[in-house]
């Protein structure tokens, strides 16, 4: 489905503050993968997702996606195999523009723009369908601005508008971070129920170690532009937070450690 | 008055082109200034060649698409910042629009047999009074671009110019190529601009190299005065704002210049005036913070 090779991602090349983002990164996505990303800030875990949504061009190696080579194709012309929802809920929708105008600019992804009317009447009734399965009551503010919405909602949105059109990937940049504890359960819920409706394959960041086991089938641990534990099948079911940490601990010789994942470890 | 409403509906076609790249794209396009005194220099070389208004009127609106496309490549291949885009555009316009004039000044004069719409007009419907006819004809003129202009914000790439504006990012996540729809959206903004100039030629009767200064403040004058006078929402509402505004702006000019010369306000000190009603109007929301906070 998706497969990095030696990927290295410089910031700042050549200048004093040079920072490597990723280092000889490779990993491969199968098919119907759901996995969550952990690390702790810096780790290179956003850079990844931007590497895979053409949003940063690597410096060295290849990106592969459903068999073909889209290294060097500009975020634009990936966008049609992949969805995207931001931290930033602002991010994910245009807020100036209505609920049904973000709608259909998300229904034409893919396909050829021109001069026809955006919205017609079918589509209208399809985009209020959509919005009563998620149950936020959003339905009937399809000509409200995005603007207007909370939080919550815009990412309800953003949700919606990236999995419109059938893409392969689905990729979440701790999408439900910048939420309410409630809100950020009921975007994850979301999520997973869109993820297997639509049999996406998908990447999720989390600082939320406990969402991170207990959501999706994989979960790759991130430090320093490197994956560092890579947990799949069985011994994933079995593995507890603590012992996530311990592993990691083995492997890099310090602590997991961020203000954030270390409070959301604590419950 | 109904001189400064005529200039105001006139104006307001420029106001609409000013309000796609600075509202809708959020691209401060200055080739405006060029573009304008383009679209005026084209007519008067079409007249001059012997072509109907209509001739000059399409080729100076393809002229202005032409410097909006030039302006934006600078700005989505050559990485150019958007003001210098515009900016380096309106420098070589200036060079161009002579070229185009072949000397600073052209008259459209109706003894040398130029035909104006206004001409036109005035041939057409004889026995009305000439400056209803233009008032009708000017009215009817941007309240037809005014829907045009309210369909094409509606279509599928009208829709793209107003989400790249808004967040670049998505809609380059929902494989949009904002480089395309920034050349879209700034050659129909210097259309409009361009058929301002072929139309306010016919207006006053002659073009001049200079006539362009000052115009990108003056539109964007319009469509600031329209966001104060209506808080629209829609398409349909902020359009028919920017038009209003316009009209306001030329009507305030008109009493400025009618009424201020008692005050020794001379027709110079027009865009002296302008400069500063735009910077009132942008800074007021400041100081309505800053005193909502010593309260």
């Amino acid at each position: 489905m998706l497969r990095l090779q030696n990927i290295n991602k410089y910031f700042a090349r050549n200048t004093p503050d040079e920072r490597r983002a990723l280092k000889n990164l490779t990993f491969t996505v199968e098919d119907g993968d759901f996995i969550t990303i952990v690390g702790s800030n810096g780790a290179g875990k956003t850079t990844l997702l931007n590497i895979v949504s053409g949003s940063y061009l690597p410096d060295t190696g290849r990106v592969i996606l459903a068999g073909k080579d889209v290294t060097q194709l500009p975020a634009y012309r990936r966008a049609k195999y992949m969805g995207r929802v931001f931290q930033n809920t602002f991010q994910g929708t245009a807020s100036s523009l209505t609920l049904e105008e973000n709608f259909a600019i998300a229904f034409r992804k893919g396909k050829p723009r021109g001069l026809r009317l955006a919205i017609n009447d079918p589509m209208r009734q399809k985009f209020r369908e959509k919005l009563t399965e998620v149950g936020l009551g959003l339905e009937e503010r399809l000509r409200d601005r995005v603007g207007l919405l909370s939080g919550g909602q815009r990412q309800a949105v953003a949700l919606l508008m990236a999995t419109i059109g059938d893409p392969k990937l689905l990729l979440l940049d701790e999408h439900t971070a910048n939420l309410d504890p409630k809100t950020a359960k009921k975007i994850l819920e979301l999520s997973e129920t869109l993820i297997r409706e639509e049999q996406l394959t998908a990447l999720m960041i989390t600082h939320d170690l406990e969402d991170a086991l207990n959501f999706g089938n994989r979960t790759l641990m991130m430090d320093e532009g490197e994956i560092v534990l890579d947990i799949s099948g069985e011994e994933r079911k079995r593995l507890t937070i603590a012992e996530l940490l311990d592993r990691f601990s083995e492997r890099r010789h310090k602590k997991f450690a961020t203000d954030r994942v270390l409070l959301s470890s604590d419950r | 008055m109904v001189y400064s409403v005529q200039e105001g509906l006139l104006f307001a076609i420029l106001a609409l082109g000013v309000f796609i790249t600075f509202r809708c794209l959020n691209f401060p396009d200055l080739t405006v200034d060029g573009s304008f005194p383009m679209g005026a220099a084209v007519f008067a070389f079409m007249a001059h060649s012997g072509f109907g208004p209509v001739y000059g009127i399409i080729v100076a609106i393809i002229g202005g698409a032409l410097a909006g496309l030039f302006t934006g490549f600078l700005h989505t291949f050559s990485k150019i910042p958007a003001l210098l885009s515009g900016i380096l555009t309106m420098i070589c316009l200036y060079s161009i629009n002579l070229r185009i004039m072949g000397r600073p000044n052209i008259s459209l004069s109706e003894f040398l047999g130029h035909r104006t719409v206004f001409t036109i007009l005035r041939d057409t419907f004889t026995g009305y009074p000439e400056m209803y006819l233009r008032l009708t004809f000017l009215l009817g003129l941007i309240i037809f671009l005014k829907v045009m202009l309210d369909m094409f914000l509606h279509t599928e790439i009208g829709l793209a110019i107003r989400a790249t504006g808004d967040n670049e990012t998505l809609v380059e996540a929902q494989g949009i190529n904002p480089d395309r729809i920034k050349l879209i959206g700034i050659s129909v903004s210097n259309a409009l601009v361009a058929l301002c100039g072929a139309m306010f030629a016919q207006f006053q009767g002659f073009v001049d190299i200079n006539m362009g200064i000052g115009m990108v403040i003056a539109g964007l004058a319009s469509v600031i005065v329209g966001e104060v006078l209506l808080r629209g929402r829609t398409i349909f509402v902020i359009t028919i704002q920017v038009i209003l505004g316009a009209i306001v702006y030329r009507m305030a000019t008109a009493i400025a210049l009618n009424w201020g010369y008692h005050i020794g306000f001379k027709p110079f000190d027009l865009k002296l005036f302008t400069g500063l009603l735009v910077i009132i109007i942008l800074s007021f929301p400041v100081f309505k913070a800053k005193l909502r906070r010593v309260r």
